[in-house]
């Protein structure tokens, strides 16, 4: 036992060195993560089906840990996907009950988000969400609203298609009661004017701001494990210019040498990236 | 200087080599346009063909029967099934200019090397029986670029379409387009779709708008808006699969520069370390392999 714990010290310490060494360059801001290959982990470790989502949930926590310690601020990570809920009812079930349980576990005291002060946020369409953890999301939200250290987003009842249809009708909306404002004050009398041509029309900076992703700037890095290369509708706006990132590993085997190895790469490609913006 | 003319008589090349191995050299009629930065175009060349008679008979309304006919395809590499073949392929040619660098000669002719890279692909497309091939030679970002080039294929049955600012070319080179597209519209082998100066932000963003205006005309309520609705409004609707099944990069960059952001949602993606004039057959085998053995689940059950 005391072994153990001086084991996991000095590991702790050797972290802390190399993060300080990586430090020394560029460190991403934001990190998003797919969290793929759970049920594939579980059907390899002969476990129970359905239970690979548990098996997932330690190498969440632990990724979090290391970006947190390292510096990144935002961290993005692909829950529930709409599209998941295709998936049989039991194991769809099952992950729900899986989210209250950890939601409820993100609010108490020797959580990570104490740890860290991580500000929360559930991030999709969650009029999708049973009401349990529709609730609890909510009540996550609220309690850790005054956090501003680091930032957790949690796409649940997330596809970036829905997202941006959202963000478009609440950009219409916007837009058409803006034009009913102007016509009422008189401001804009209703015929074609340059005026109304100006304010009715939809821009990049409106749409942007109705995503349910507008609270965080785009992601540096995008990490998607087990060795499949896809998006799978995640962040298709956000993640314009970002590094793509896909090791073998699945969700519950990723580990450390995994994020240092995408840190390495962002930093590789950042001086350029930073040349190309500023040509812009 | 003679008018630029897309009669099929006229050949411009700079080049003429078979794209079949089986086919003469002279009956190669593709247009070349190459032009710098000061947009002038680059010894556009026309000569009389030298077709045979039964060639020149073999054209016929714009299209031009090539070795095979329309619809015919070769049998596949091994290790590779029809089943799950892509049905579009979209490709970022990354690295002509890194490629002449490491070369020692100067990008023009890395661009040309990337050129004859993309016929050798058009080609396997054609011969694999792939529906829509894609191509990002550079988006609205990169207009910085000095040299830009352009390749028109009219031969074996293929159409032609471009998507994305054409504004920014000269005037002579919209209208050539714009003519290439109506000649090949009909053409149903391939559908090579061409991104210029396209930025998937702005695609989706231009599509918002004008739904934005149909709602402020009251045709359709805010509630209404849905994703096909988008679909409709993307420049990539001229392609019947506007979606591709797989996107290929080279020169070893991981990152999708901006390049079809909605239409990506599913698609696989594969990153290849060499430049895109070594992009070859071997690579291009190796890309479907990896396809095939990708399990898409679309967020549903395993299959």
């Amino acid at each position: 036992m005391g072994e153990d714990r001086f084991f996991g010290s000095s590991l702790t310490i050797l972290r802390r060195f190399l993060f300080r060494i990586l430090a020394v360059g560029p460190i991403p801001n934001h990190i998003a993560f797919i969290m793929d290959g759970n049920r594939r982990y579980a059907k390899k470790q002969n476990l129970e089906q359905g239970t690979g989502h548990e098996a997932g949930f330690p190498a969440l926590m632990s990724m979090l840990k290391y970006c947190y310690e390292l510096g990144v601020k935002f961290i993005t990570v692909y829950a529930f996907s709409i599209d998941n809920f295709k998936r049989r009812p039991e194991e769809v079930q099952h992950v729900m009950d899986l989210m209250l349980e950890k939601i409820e576990g993100l609010l108490k005291e020797e959580s990570i988000v104490n740890q860290y002060g991580v500000r929360v946020y559930f991030v999709g369409n969650l009029k999708l969400l049973n009401e349990p953890v529709r609730v609890a999301a909510e009540k996550a939200m609220l309690a850790t609203a005054n956090n501003t250290n680091t930032v957790l987003l949690i796409c649940v009842a997330y596809t970036s298609s829905d997202e941006i249809v959202h963000s478009i009708q609440y950009s219409c909306q916007e837009k058409w009661d803006e034009m009913q404002a102007s016509k009422v004050n008189g401001a804009c009398n209703g015929e074609i004017c340059k005026q109304e041509k100006e304010c009715c029309v939809l821009k990049l900076v409106d749409l942007e701001k109705h995503m349910y992703m507008g609270v965080a700037s785009d992601p540096d890095i995008l990490i998607r494990s087990s060795g499949e290369m896809r998006l799978s509708n995640f962040l298709l706006w956000q993640s314009a210019n970002c590094l793509l990132y896909s090791p073998s590993a699945l969700w519950p085997e990723i580990g450390l040498r995994h994020l240092v190895w995408a840190v390495l790469n962002f930093q590789r490609n950042h001086s350029y990236l930073e040349k190309k913006k500023k040509q812009l | 200087m003679p008018a630029l003319s897309l009669h099929p008589s006229y050949v411009f090349s700079l080049r003429s080599e078979p794209l079949l191995p089986d086919a003469p050299s002279r009956l190669l009629p593709s247009v070349f346009i190459f032009f710098t930065r000061t947009s002038r175009p680059l010894r556009v060349s026309t000569r009389e063909p030298d077709f045979t008679e039964e060639y020149r008979n073999g054209v016929v309304n714009g299209r031009v029967a090539g070795a095979g006919t329309p619809g015919r395809e070769d049998p596949l590499p091994e290790g590779l099934r029809r089943e799950s073949m892509p049905r579009h392929v979209a490709v970022i040619m990354d690295g002509n200019r890194r490629w002449a660098r490491a070369r020692g000669m100067p990008v023009g002719s890395g661009y040309e090397a990337g050129l004859r890279s993309l016929r050798r692909v058009v080609e396997l497309c054609c011969r694999w029986g792939i529906r829509v091939l894609t191509v990002f030679a550079f988006s609205s970002d990169n207009w910085v670029r000095p040299k830009v080039g352009f390749l028109f294929l009219f031969v074996r049955d293929i159409r032609v379409s471009l998507i994305g600012d054409s504004t920014k070319l000269p005037k002579a080179l919209q209208e050539l387009i714009e003519s290439v597209e109506e000649t090949t519209k009909n053409n149903s082998r391939l559908h090579l779709v061409v991104a210029v100066s396209y930025s998937g932000q702005y695609d989706i963003v231009q599509a918002c708008q004008s739904i934005a205006l149909k709602v402020k005309d009251g045709h359709i309520e805010p509630e209404d808006i849905n994703e096909s609705l988008i679909e409709k409004e993307l420049q990539t609707n001229i392609a019947r699969l506007s979606h591709p099944d797989l996107l290929i990069r080279t020169s070893g960059e991981l990152r999708l520069s901006n390049f079809f952001l909605w239409q990506l949602a599913y698609t696989e993606l594969f990153f290849v370390e060499s430049h895109w004039p070594d992009f070859g057959e071997p690579d291009f085998i190796e890309a479907l392999r990896c396809f095939r053995q990708r399990h898409r689940r679309y967020g549903g059950q395993d299959p």
